[in-house]
């Protein structure tokens, strides 16, 4: 679904990402991991296209699609073909309320029977939005932000789904929650690539996983494989 | 002071500040969203002036035709100022886009002086517009009637698009945050010229009732009440639309009534703007309706 070869980003002298090659099947939860600054977001937000970047290969095969090239390509477009992104820090936008978040999410589509339908279908998976509807996003608490934000970001109906760092600052018992509905998510048949600093948790749910480190990948594999690797365990899981 | 004389100082002062007000809100608007002080739009407002002086005037079309091509001229060229001197400082500090502003504002003057001259012209009012209708002892002239009703009911029809329309709820968006809605779908460049336009062709309105209202054109005639119609927009709140029409009608008030009723003070009549700026950025610094300002997160 996603194919990345010799990915660059460099911001000014520094530089985030250096040669980085990834591969995202269709069905597949795929995990970036790794510590701060070595390039998990920049990675995410150049497949998106919010940060310049050079690559060999950046292609995107929608379902039932031949694979499109992505570079040159604006955010906003490629949010129509398929991808979405959840940012780092859920930027809800705290002047406008629940719902108008959430059609705002919907805003690459115009059919609007099926916009409908997944508003439904958002409120059934999380019921705390549909009761907090007419609220402002601002006056939500850190859980309910992160829900209504991975709301959002499914009302585009993308078929590959980016999560930057879903679980930050969140409860231990929400982490959990939001790894269960990523899991959900997955499950309806989305793609997702998930950067996450909680390293266990997202090891567990993922069916490939790549370690980074200084913007390069160090270590690949199955998620299940890396949660044994004693390089892994070491470095980021705690011993 | 009798009541047909106040009667006509209350339209008149409504209609003033009701044209400070759709000017305003052209100003409100572009700062919401960009941060920007688009201090060409009170020479935007004079284009609409022009055009309907020469398509009516001087081609002598049909009151609606011309009307109709002014609104589509200047909002051509709120466009071409926005493309042009604007998006492609979109990622500059926020003063270069301040200074370029200055510029077209200055180059749209003088350009005005090279292209019509700086003669001022006389417009002709539609006789139609100018037939006093009478109500007992009150005198009432169909145009200045018409300057609020039209004002209003442009903002009103305004205010549902930018609350009940998608392309309003991106505006409402990118007023705070310009990545996460470009997250969303939306294409940012787009919606900002459908500010542009938007708040241009107001501009175009407002400058074809003033052409009408105070019948003549000249190069500068834009200075002064875009200066006036920023400081409604400040004393309403910037980034409030509401906000805008009452800072103007506000505005327009406190100028028309202190001269009706202290005439010897007409001298100072373009002060009365800068006094109250200066009253509202002590007392109550974000504006009547304005929310305080959040720093971004």
């Amino acid at each position: 679904m996603l194919e990345i070869r010799g990915l660059n980003v460099k911001y000014g002298a520094i530089h985030a990402v250096r040669d980085v090659c990834l591969s995202i099947g269709k069905g597949e939860i795929v995990t970036l991991i790794g510590a701060n600054g070595a390039g998990k977001s920049s990675t995410i937000r150049a497949i998106m296209g919010l940060t310049r970047c050079t690559a060999e290969t950046l292609s995107f095969t929608p379902p039932g699609q031949p694979p499109l090239d992505l570079q040159g390509r604006p955010a906003e477009e490629r949010v129509k073909m398929g991808i979405a992104l959840s940012p780092e820090g859920r930027r809800i936008l705290p002047h406008l309320t629940v719902e108008e978040n959430l059609y705002l999410g919907a805003y690459s589509r115009d059919d609007t029977d099926g916009i409908e339908e997944d508003l439904e279908h958002a409120y059934a998976l999380f019921p705390r939005l549909k009761e907090r509807r007419s609220q402002k996003g601002g006056t939500l608490s850190g859980g309910e932000q992160q829900m209504l934000a991975l709301a959002r970001a499914l009302m585009s109906r993308p078929s590959l789904l980016m999560l930057d760092e879903p679980s930050l600052g969140l409860a231990p018992f929400l982490v959990e929650e939001v790894f269960d509905i990523i899991q959900t998510i997955n499950r309806e048949g989305r793609t997702i690539l998930l950067v996450e600093q909680n390293a266990f948790a997202a090891l567990n749910i993922a069916h490939k996983a790549y370690v980074l480190e200084v913007g390069a990948v160090a270590i690949e594999g199955r998620g299940e494989d890396l949660l044994k690797d004693p390089r892994v365990q070491a470095a980021y899981l705690g011993g | 002071m009798t009541l047909n004389m106040f009667v006509q100082h209350f339209i008149n002062a409504l209609g003033l500040g009701s044209l400070y007000g759709l000017i305003a809100v052209g100003y409100t608007m572009v700062y919401g969203i960009l941060r920007l002080i688009n201090f060409a739009h009170g020479d935007i407002f004079m284009l609409g002036a022009y055009f309907v002086y020469f398509t009516t005037v001087v081609f002598k079309l049909p009151w609606l035709l011309g009307v109709g091509i002014s609104i589509i001229g200047v909002t051509v060229c709120g466009l071409l100022v926005d493309r042009i001197a604007y998006r492609p400082l979109r990622n500059a500090p926020r003063i270069s886009a301040l200074i370029s502003a200055i510029g077209v504002s200055f180059f749209i003057e003088n350009l005005a002086i090279v292209v019509f001259s700086g003669i001022p012209r006389p417009v002709v009012q539609p006789p139609l517009l100018m037939k006093p209708i009478v109500v007992g002892q009150v005198r009432l002239i169909p145009l200045g009637l018409m300057v609020p009703v039209i004002s209003f009911f442009l903002v009103g029809v305004l205010l549902w698009m930018v609350y009940k329309t998608k392309p309003g709820l991106a505006m409402r968006s990118i007023s705070f945050d310009i990545e996460t809605t470009r997250l969303m779908g939306v294409s940012v460049d787009r919606i900002i010229a459908l500010t542009f336009a938007l708040g241009s062709a107001l501009a175009a309105v407002a400058g074809i009732l003033w052409a009408l209202r105070y019948p003549r054109v000249e190069p500068f005639m834009g200075i002064f009440p875009g200066f006036k119609a920023f400081i409604a927009a400040v004393f309403g709140g910037i980034g409030s639309i509401p906000g805008a029409m009452v800072g103007g009608i506000i505005l327009g008030f406190v100028e028309i009534m202190s001269i009706a009723f202290f005439p010897h003070l007409s001298g100072y009549k373009d002060a009365f703007a800068f006094v109250l700026l200066i009253f509202i950025l002590l007392i109550k610094p974000t504006g009547l309706m304005g929310e305080k300002l959040e720093d971004k997160i």
